[in-house]
């Protein structure tokens, strides 16, 4: 690429920087099968919206959008596209592992490898399960604290955007160029310009940054809303465990993400400006970087879990008929596990060379954390004791979940001694346990969340039969995938090969590789369960708003809720307020409706956004006129958009009585 | 001594399961290493520890899941609809985790700090008797893109990608890299520590049988880091010699022009032996120093202790 960046005209290299023909893929057989795959499928997407005439459906009621229960919606198909994609790169790892032996080759070279198990880390965690967790935020906190919306209406349009233009980034650098090759966490001095001297560090550093900049805001605007917005008497020991979660989260995201932001920068500035924070030479040191990106990291593990903890606690109540169990407990365990989890990120380089006490510091306090962790088990496990349960899909997942996150917490706990973890480090035992953690936990969390709010989201449930294949396809394909890690790493396999020599280790990889197939099978199974629903949908439709007899504010209003959410401010007396309200015979009032004042629709954070990955793509291909032009954009946006002085907008009474009005019927029916 | 009780007397079922295990090639639960033995024996002491209340809880969830479920034909189970606090339970679910983990608390600094990597290992370790006050067996490593160079400063020798040394006898090394962070692993040995460029870190250990083991990097570098693996040759003492003579009689001279080319990237490189080194090499990689064009980091920072004065500055006037 060096020759032919020198023969290029000064004009072009102005025009396209180091963009060229040679920088497309094309001889790649894989990545122009799925060039073509995505190519086809997206025009044929784009054809469909276009015959039927939904673009302009679609830009008012949803790409400019500011309710919180669309654009919650919105992050989740994000979120299933992106797993999709961290999906198709881990199976073909996992491909790659189970052939590569001896003689054979395998299919993938190092440099697609590399790639490959780098994208699919970075989408798994940022942009797959971040985007669940704050669509979960988006369509259940407002509602749980008996909100209209969020605090900032257009600010959570506009994080929603940049998380998509931090998506859309990464996706082009599966076709345009390359994507870093440094492994996820980027460590310096591999993801320095010595050692990577292509565009894919780049493409990693400004998708974070523009997809991290909208978790910020969001995170401030979901504090913002919680700790302002709650319903009259909701106080803060009143509130359902999710919200408190909810807000221990954005503490972290809010505390956690500009440490991310500044240790991209300065790797940023390294690779850019030719500084030397994180490089060999004149004083730099890699262990600075390493030390930033794990005390961003180390929380974002914990922003990832506990917004779950809290769906775990809201469905296990649900579905035993009881009040979660010591919700004191449960809100101090979630506190201190907020505080202590700042004081562990060194677990992550216990090899570095830190003396034996600083390691058994930060060991003990790993460990410390699994205290309130367990407390939460205990919790869970007391709700449902002398319960009335019921084994719906949503309860069947966290069934699923507290088996494999109590083995996956133990694993954890077994890699925080430090001795332990000089041999299971960046091992393949290491892999299997933060997957524990992350499938195990994380995601069959999400799975229950979706499962369970589904019917408020949609207004109609998802599909039993399909749901169920995908819950045993995924939990079976989970173990069968994993066992086989944590059996290689105490064999002393290391992680991110793509080679062995050892034949014997080859009918390990061969199962997992059976599990991810099974996996493949519970992703297929969800999506099928979805079709169905939208198909089903007059038949699984919830009439009656609380389909589960379900306990909080959630459940009082119609399913999908009005976009006023709230006809009147419910007013909370018990910690389980829609339960309580049920017990006392509440009556929804049925006249008396007043105006509601609503924010309006906005094209600023699409348009913003859009800016920002123009700028990001600039700034990736040294093309500096298209990232100085956007930048500028964006500026010239913000100033435009500060003095709109558009107040939104008020549903008129009429309008609230003709819905209410309507709800009121279909209860009756 | 705490971990050796605890283990006796609680574990030895599980230690036995673990080993029967560990026959079938889990070398880190079945290694040849004095110190990665103890790092096994501390690593399943934990975990039993653990499963003293991970099992009951597993065992909980599957009960406490089937007695209460909703279809339960038993007319009454118990069912307490606004049950939500006990004291006691509460107490409880504090308590017993919190003893658990001051458990494995107290085992982790014990075990953390005397298998501190790099704590030196002495006579008292080895399976024979060894002449008192015996020095370790020094060895220096550097890790290249992407290849192990090994340098022998007791013998003035230095190997690529075969590491050897005799049974029996404590090993020190130190360990510094010229490019991207490794870590330097073999499983049968002593555990890892990584490899930095301008740093040095330490690793002791020591092998009681003779054999050859693998090593390898385990912190991914770049395009060659699948094939940064090594053999790890432990031979008895005599035969150790012989090989330090095979390498003087093979090898040619590691000048520091060598050493240049030698650390351009290449991947699967063979083996290697130099019988002899330039003298000084490794504390010039430490300090990147090995093109006499740069300063040495060791002389840059003694210049900023000094308070920015040159290294030899006149005496003032």
């Amino acid at each position: 690429m060096q020759a032919i960046t020198q023969d290029r005209s000064e004009l072009m290299t102005f025009l396209l920087g180091r963009l060229s023909l040679e920088s497309i893929p094309y001889h790649e057989p894989i990545l122009i099968g799925t060039f073509a795959m995505v190519a086809l499928g997206g025009i044929g997407l784009l054809a469909i919206v276009t015959k039927m005439g939904k673009w302009g459906y679609l830009w008012r009621e949803w790409f400019t959008s500011v309710d919180h229960k669309k654009i919650g919606i919105m992050y989740m198909v994000l979120a299933v596209v992106m797993l999709l994609r961290g999906f198709a790169d881990a199976i073909m790892m996992r491909m790659q592992q189970a052939i590569a032996f001896g003689p054979v080759e395998g299919y993938l070279p190092p440099h697609h490898y590399d790639q490959i198990f780098t994208a699919h880390g970075v989408i798994m965690i940022l942009f797959m399960v971040m985007p669940f967790i704050i669509g979960l935020f988006n369509i259940v906190l407002p509602l749980q604290i008996g909100a209209r919306d969020v605090a900032f209406p257009f600010l959570n349009n506009f994080s929603f955007w940049l998380t998509a233009a931090g998506a859309a980034l990464i996706m082009a650098s599966l076709f345009i160029g390359e994507f870093a090759t440094t492994g996820w966490m980027a460590y310096p001095p591999v993801s320095g310009i010595k050692y990577s001297p292509g565009v894919g560090v780049d493409y990693y550093i400004w998708a974070l940054q523009i997809a991290g900049l909208g978790t910020l805001l969001s995170g401030i605007n979901f504090l913002a809303t919680i700790v302002k917005m709650r319903a009259p008497g909701m106080t803060m020991m009143k509130m359902p465990i999710f919200v408190w979660t909810a807000l221990c989260t954005n503490i972290l995201i809010v505390a956690a993400f500009p440490v991310l932001t500044a240790a991209l920068a300065l790797l940023g500035a390294d690779r850019y400006l030719g500084t030397q924070f994180f490089t060999n030479e004149l004083g730099g040191n890699v262990m600075m970087y390493i030390n930033l990106f794990w005390i961003w990291g180390h929380p974002e593990v914990y922003i990832l879990i506990l917004p779950i903890f809290g769906v775990i606690s809201e469905i296990v109540p649900t579905f035993s008929r009881k009040p979660i169990f010591g919700y004191a407990s449960m809100v101090y365990a979630t506190m201190a596990i907020a505080l202590l989890l700042y004081l562990v990120w060194v677990h992550h380089f216990f090899t570095m060379g830190s003396g034996a006490s600083v390691n058994s510091f930060f060991a003990i306090a790993t460990m410390i954390i699994s205290i309130p962790t367990g407390v939460k088990i205990f919790n869970w496990l007391f709700t449902m004791y002398r319960g009335s349960i019921r084994f719906t899909l949503p309860m069947m997942w966290v069934m699923a979940l507290l088996f494999s996150f109590t083995i996956g917490g133990m694993t954890g706990v077994m890699l925080a001694v430090p001795p332990a973890d000089f041999v299971l480090h960046g091992s393949l035992f290491l892999v299997a346990h933060f997957h524990n953690v992350l499938i195990g936990g994380v995601l069959f969390g999400v799975f229950a969340g979706i499962n369970f709010w589904a019917p408020k989201a949609i207004g109609y449930r998802l599909d039993e039969f399909w749901g169920k294949i995908s819950f045993w396809c995924w939990v079976v394909g989970f173990w069968v995938a994993f066992g086989p890690l944590y059996v290689l790493g105490l064999m002393g396999v290391t992680r991110r090969l793509n080679h062995f020599d050892d034949p014997t280790l080859q009918i390990w990889f061969v199962i997992a590789l059976c599990g991810a197939v099974l996996i493949l099978g519970g992703i297929l199974a969800f999506l099928m369960q979805i079709y169905v629903s939208i198909r089903d949908r007059e038949k699984l439709k919830d009439t009656t708003g609380d389909p589960w007899d379900g306990r909080s504010l959630e459940w009082s209003t119609a399913s999908p809720p009005p976009a006023y959410n709230f006809a009147f401010t419910p007013v909370i007396h018990n910690r389980d307020a829609w339960h309580d309200m049920k017990r006392q015979g509440y009556e929804r009032p049925t006249s008396g409706f007043q105006n509601i004042h609503m924010p309006s629709n906005s094209a600023t954070g699409i348009v913003l956004s859009a800016l920002c990955a123009l700028c990001g793509f600039g700034l990736v291909w040294y093309i500096w006129w298209l990232a100085a032009a956007s930048l500028i954009g964006v500026v010239a946006t913000v100033i435009v958009h500060s003095f709109k002085y558009d107040h939104g907008y008020h549903i008129p009474a009429e309008e609230v009585a003709r819905c209410e009005d309507a709800r009121t019927a279909e209860l009756r029916a | 001594m705490a971990v050796k009780l605890l283990k006796t007397l609680t574990l030895m079922p599980w230690l036995a399961t673990l080993l029967f295990l560990g026959g079938c090639g889990m070398v880190v639960l079945d290694p040849a290493g004095h110190v990665a033995g103890q790092q096994r024996d501390l690593l399943v002491a934990t975990t039993a520890l653990m499963l003293l209340i991970v099992i009951p809880v597993l065992v909980a969830i599957a009960w406490i899941g089937w007695r209460y479920r909703e279809s339960n034909p038993k007319p009454d189970v118990g069912y307490a609809p606004d049950w939500e606090h006990s004291t006691l339970l509460e107490l409880l679910m504090w308590a017993v985790p919190l003893v658990i983990v001051i458990a494995i608390g107290a085992i982790t600094w014990i075990g953390t700090h005397t298998l501190d990597p790099y704590h030196e290992l002495t006579g008292k370790h080895t399976s024979e008797p060894l002449a008192q006050g015996k020095p370790a067996l020094q060895v220096e490593v550097v890790s290249l893109n992407w290849k192990w160079l090994f340098f022998y400063p007791d013998y003035g020798i230095a190997s690529v990608n075969e590491l050897a040394a005799p049974a029996n006898v404590p090993i020190k090394f130190k360990l510094t890299s010229e490019d991207a962070m490794n870590s330097f692993f073999i499983p049968a040995l002593a555990g890892q520590i990584y490899a930095m460029a301008g740093m040095e870190t330490q690793l002791n250990g020591l092998i009681n049988t003779p054999g050859t083991y693998k090593g390898f990097s385990a912190n991914y570098s770049g395009e060659g880091f699948t094939h940064m693996d090594f053999d790890f040759v432990v031979s008895r003492k005599a035969d150790f010699k012989q090989w330090v003579t095979k390498v003087k009689s093979e090898g040619d001279t590691l000048t520091r022009a060598r050493y240049q080319a030698l650390a351009k990237p290449s991947i699967n490189d063979e083996v290697q032996y130099f019988a002899s080194t330039a003298p000084g090499l490794y504390k010039a990689i430490l300090n990147r120093c090995v093109d006499p064009k740069n300063m040495c980091m060791s002389e840059m920072m003694h210049i900023d202790h000094n308070g920015g004065r040159p290294l030899h500055h006149e005496a003032p006037q």
